[in-house]
């Protein structure tokens, strides 16, 4: 009896122990794992009391670090050498992103599944068979050709690892403990993979196939018209009239026309408005201090962690300042004592899909220049957390990878890439990119800037430049395929020689612009040059409004000084509103309206046109603009597979102002025929109908703040680990261009001059830990349209009441 | 007796050793200093309880409990307290059953 009720009790406890270790789900952690005090979740709590002085051995080093922190922990290092330098980058840089690296090196290598299980197994299909991992060896393989390029990240490498292998189980980031895993050593080739992420983001679309069913079901004469080359209304990045001085290479020849017999159905690539960026530059002759302004902000996602980490790089040769991605050497963003730069995304037409017909279902041959060619066959392992690992083949013809041959291959999830069709994508070339940042964090003047972009492939960037002996710059720069006109438009024959990229536009011949009569430069993704510019980039570009904004603005400024520059950073005003609104306003039959309805034309009609937060009017006309857009295209594009591609903004705005008798105003259900007139009248009045149902009485609720949707996640969606929903002004067409899940991930201002000033912020804080009071420290300051003074030390021992800690890093 | 055993050893051990390492303490201790099921297994789950009570507020006072505030809204709990108490219970039945094994075990050997 004793015995049977020992056994029972030493039983009953171990399963329960086991219970508590055991991982349940792939969505609920182990419970002891997770909660209990000694190497559990109450372990990454940070405490608020900061040590002031720490000294750290660490092998490998060859000499003395110091890094000084300041108020925000932003961490100011001073290195004796190169290797030191990027040795302790990488330190610091795990120190507080660690998750964060290894999640986005995972994700972009097609490895989530071997933590998360079988439902990222999609996600890593797709990022395998794109080719992330081939183009990120191949970048890696030319970098690493490079001593300096070499240097750099195997130290930046070492930094990590060394943070790593001193970790114990305690110290490992929160979300290991949640997700249940361990991390493991960082490769040099994660680095490369990160900017392939960037790629994909940037650059990893396209909008041919959509086109093509566009093409196949209105035929070229609408399709020209609806889908033009160049805008109605723009506001070219490199000023109109730039004459270009070079001798432009022989463009190839257009090839024979095809429409590409799509044999699976294909769905369009969702694009959001308002994921691109702002950079400008005015010149000395603009402003007080009659030195260059810079500014730059890049909209991305905003999460927590933020996808930037702000650092000050110092070494014999170098002192830069300004953020960097975790998980790459070197300063993206930012400034030096004699130049500053930034970027925004280009959006040149860099990955072409090409229709492939192959032999047989061997996939071994594939036609192209009259004859059969042979594939190669790449094999990927996807292991999968609980389950046996999937063994994907992957085929590749000359163009690059066939992403599915066929449609069972092809994901519901992936609707919008081409069955039977290889992409050509510039993020599988070889490159250099890093090498342009190294370059550009020591650049001097001008000259060493255009040299520092020749190394530049990809994403294509608008880089923005100023030095303080007052040259300012703007280069569309990235390695830009030789095409004929439209080259990439639809889909391509894949096996016509003549559709293949015929060369490159030669790096000093990529549109540029020094130094302007106007005095100032900008860039907001819409359309590079003018139409006299001799080579294609691309058909379509951002829309043109936060550019015009920002021009208008700056073609006025006076003695500009760096706060004009965050005033212009956060502005609101609706070029798009400026553009359509009268004419909406002057179609309105007021005879016919009801009073409510008369109420929200007063509403609108007094609207100052700024999307602030607090604005009825921006949510008025807002609701009215996206109806109705949605009424003239939805009843032609609106196909049950959503495969067509829909007319642009600009060229919507074009319907309403030139062409009001259009066609296709008309509702082909009714009798009558329609125009601008009845639509403009329907859509308000629906739009009226909408809002007060929604939102009951025009009031507070109809704040434009409140009716659109900001906020801020954890990479990862977990509750409470984001900053959660918040009210704020912007939308995707004004300069300020924050809405949703996306807008400013960084502000930066640069006042250049004998001391250069750099000011910024970003929304969240350097540490990528929730349990850290440097999570979100900055996200007050950006939310109230602030930017912080940038503390750019000249020596470690300047001295900055600013300065809140110090971390001496040595081997001995 | 048995109890501040147990409290000592285990906060002790809770800076260098895994979670379950409690556990076996609180049995080790209770198979020498076990008298009562009952009283054994009091003593494990209090010293257990306080033990994890006290780590885990050694981490999340100096916090402002910022972490375990948002943990908690992971989880779906009114607040980091109620975390806090559901984390020590954990940690108090382990050792409560623990001890109350160890005792049970040493009367199977008493003759």
């Amino acid at each position: 009896m004793k015995v049977t009720k020992a056994l029972i009790a030493v039983l009953v406890t171990i399963i329960l122990i086991l219970g508590l270790e055991i991982k349940w789900s792939d969505t609920i952690p182990s419970i002891a794992v997770f909660l209990n005090p000694a190497t559990g979740f109450w372990q990454n709590a940070d405490s608020k009391h900061i040590i002031k002085e720490r000294k750290l051995h660490l092998k490998g080093l060859q000499g003395k670090v110091t890094i000084k922190y300041d108020e925000n922990m932003v961490p100011h290092i001073f290195a004796e050498n190169e290797h030191d330098l990027y040795y302790a980058q990488g330190y610091v840089t795990a120190a507080e992103r660690l998750w964060q690296m290894d999640i986005q090196t995972r994700s972009a290598s097609g490895r989530l599944s071997e933590i998360v299980g079988q439902k990222a197994l999609e996600v890593d299909r797709y990022h395998r068979r794109i080719g992330m991992v081939y183009g990120a060896e191949n970048s890696l393989n030319e970098m690493m050709k490079d001593p300096r390029v070499a240097v750099m990240v195997n130290a930046y490498t070492e930094g990590i690892n060394t943070y790593i292998h001193q970790l114990w189980k305690r110290d490992y980031p929160i979300e290991f403990k949640l997700l249940d895993y361990e991390p493991e050593e960082w490769k040099p080739i994660n680095c490369a993979l990160l900017l392939k992420l960037m790629s994909e983001t940037l650059a990893g679309g396209t909008d041919a196939p959509a086109m093509t069913n566009v093409l196949k079901k209105f035929g070229p004469a609408i399709t020209n018209d609806l889908f033009p080359d160049y805008p109605m209304r723009e506001d070219p990045i490199i000023p109109a009239g730039t004459k270009w001085g070079f001798k432009t290479l022989p463009l190839p020849k257009a090839s024979s026309d095809f429409i590409s017999s799509m044999i699976e159905p294909i769905r369009r690539r969702e694009k959001i408005e308002g994921i691109g960026s702002n950079n400008w530059v005015v010149a000395g002759s603009k402003s007080a201090s009659g030195y260059p302004i810079l500014a730059n902000d890049p909209h991305l996602n905003l999460t927590f962690p933020s996808i930037w980490y702000q650092i000050q790089l110092s070494a014999p040769g170098i002192n830069t300042n300004g953020v960097s991605i975790p998980g790459t050497p070197c300063v993206i963003i930012g400034y030096n004592n004699n130049i500053s730069w930034g970027e925004t995304n280009v959006a040149a037409d860099v990955l072409d899909f090409y229709n492939i017909k192959f032999k047989d279902s061997s996939y071994n041959q594939y036609w192209y220049n009259n004859k059969w060619n042979k594939t190669t066959k790449r094999t990927e392992v996807i292991n999968i957390h609980g389950r046996a690992p999937v063994t994907e083949t992957v085929v590749y013809t000359h163009h690059g990878p066939v992403v599915y041959e066929s449609a069972d291959k092809r994901p519901k999830s992936r609707g919008d890439i081409p069955v039977s069709a290889a992409a050509r994508w510039i993020a599988h070339d070889r490159s250099q990119d890093i090498l342009t940042f190294y370059l550009l964090n020591r650049a001097k003047n001008y000259d060493d800037y255009r040299k520092a972009l020749s190394y530049y492939t990809a994403p294509a960037q608008n880089f923005i430049f100023a030095s303080a002996d007052k040259d300012i710059a703007m280069t569309v720069n990235g390695k830009l395929p030789l095409k004929f006109k439209d080259q990439g438009k639809y889909i391509l024959d894949g096996s016509d020689p003549a559709n293949d990229w015929q060369g490159w536009i030669p790096a000093e011949q990529n549109p540029s612009s020094k130094n302007p009569e106007r005095g100032y430069l900008s860039s907001a993704n819409q359309s590079s040059t003018d139409q006299t510019y001799p080579y294609y980039i691309n058909w379509s570009f951002g829309p043109y409004e936060r550019g015009k904004r920002i021009n208008d603005r700056l073609s006025t400024m006076k003695n500009a000084t760096v706060d004009s520059m965050r005033v212009l950073q956060f502005d609101n005003y609706s070029i798009r509103a400026q553009d359509v609104l009268p004419t909406m306003l002057g179609n309105i039959n007021t005879t016919k309206l009801t009073g409510q309805q008369q109420q929200v034309l007063q509403l609108i009609k007094n609207w100052d046109k700024r999307f602030d937060a607090n604005s009825i009017g921006a949510t008025i006309f807002n609701t009215w603009w996206v109806r109705f857009y949605g009424m003239i295209w939805n009843r032609h594009f609106d196909s049950k597979n959503g495969d067509l591609m829909y007319p642009s903004q600009d060229r919507t705005v074009k319907l309403l102002l030139k062409e009001p008798q259009s066609k296709w105003f008309d509702d082909p259900g009714t009798p009558g025929v329609e125009t601008c007139l009845d639509v403009l009248n329907q859509t308000f009045n629906a739009t009226v109908d909408s809002l007060v149902h929604k939102y009951g009485k025009p009031g507070t609720a109809w704040e434009w703040g409140r009716v659109k949707h900001t906020y801020i996640n954890h990479l990862a969606n977990l509750d409470g680990f984001g900053a959660g929903e918040f009210i704020a002004g912007g939308t995707g067409s004004t300069v300020n261009a924050l809405i949703n899940g996306h807008g400013p991930s960084w502000r930066m201002v640069v006042q250049m001059g004998p001391k250069v000033q750099g000011y910024g912020i970003f929304p969240g804080g350097e540490s990528g830990n929730p349990g850290s009071l440097y999570y979100d420290d900055m996200l007050k300051t950006w939310q109230n349209g602030q930017l912080k003074p940038l503390l750019f030390l000249q020596s470690p021992t300047e001295p900055s009441t600013r300065i809140k800690s110090t971390l001496t890093l040595s081997s001995n | 007796m048995l109890f501040i055993i147990i409290l000592i050893l285990s906060l002790i051990a809770g800076f260098i050793t895994p979670w379950w390492a409690a556990a076996i303490i609180a049995f080790v201790a209770a198979l020498y200093a076990g008298k009562k099921p009952v009283q054994a297994f009091w003593s494990g789950f209090g010293a257990v309880f306080i033990v994890w009570v006290v780590l885990a507020l050694l981490k999340s006072v100096p916090n402002d409990h910022v972490l375990a505030s948002r943990v908690a809204v992971l989880f779906h709990l009114p607040g980091w307290s109620i975390l806090l108490i559901l984390t020590s219970l954990i940690g108090g039945l382990v050792g409560g059953m623990s001890a109350l094994s160890g005792v049970l075990v040493r009367k199977a050997f008493e003759k």
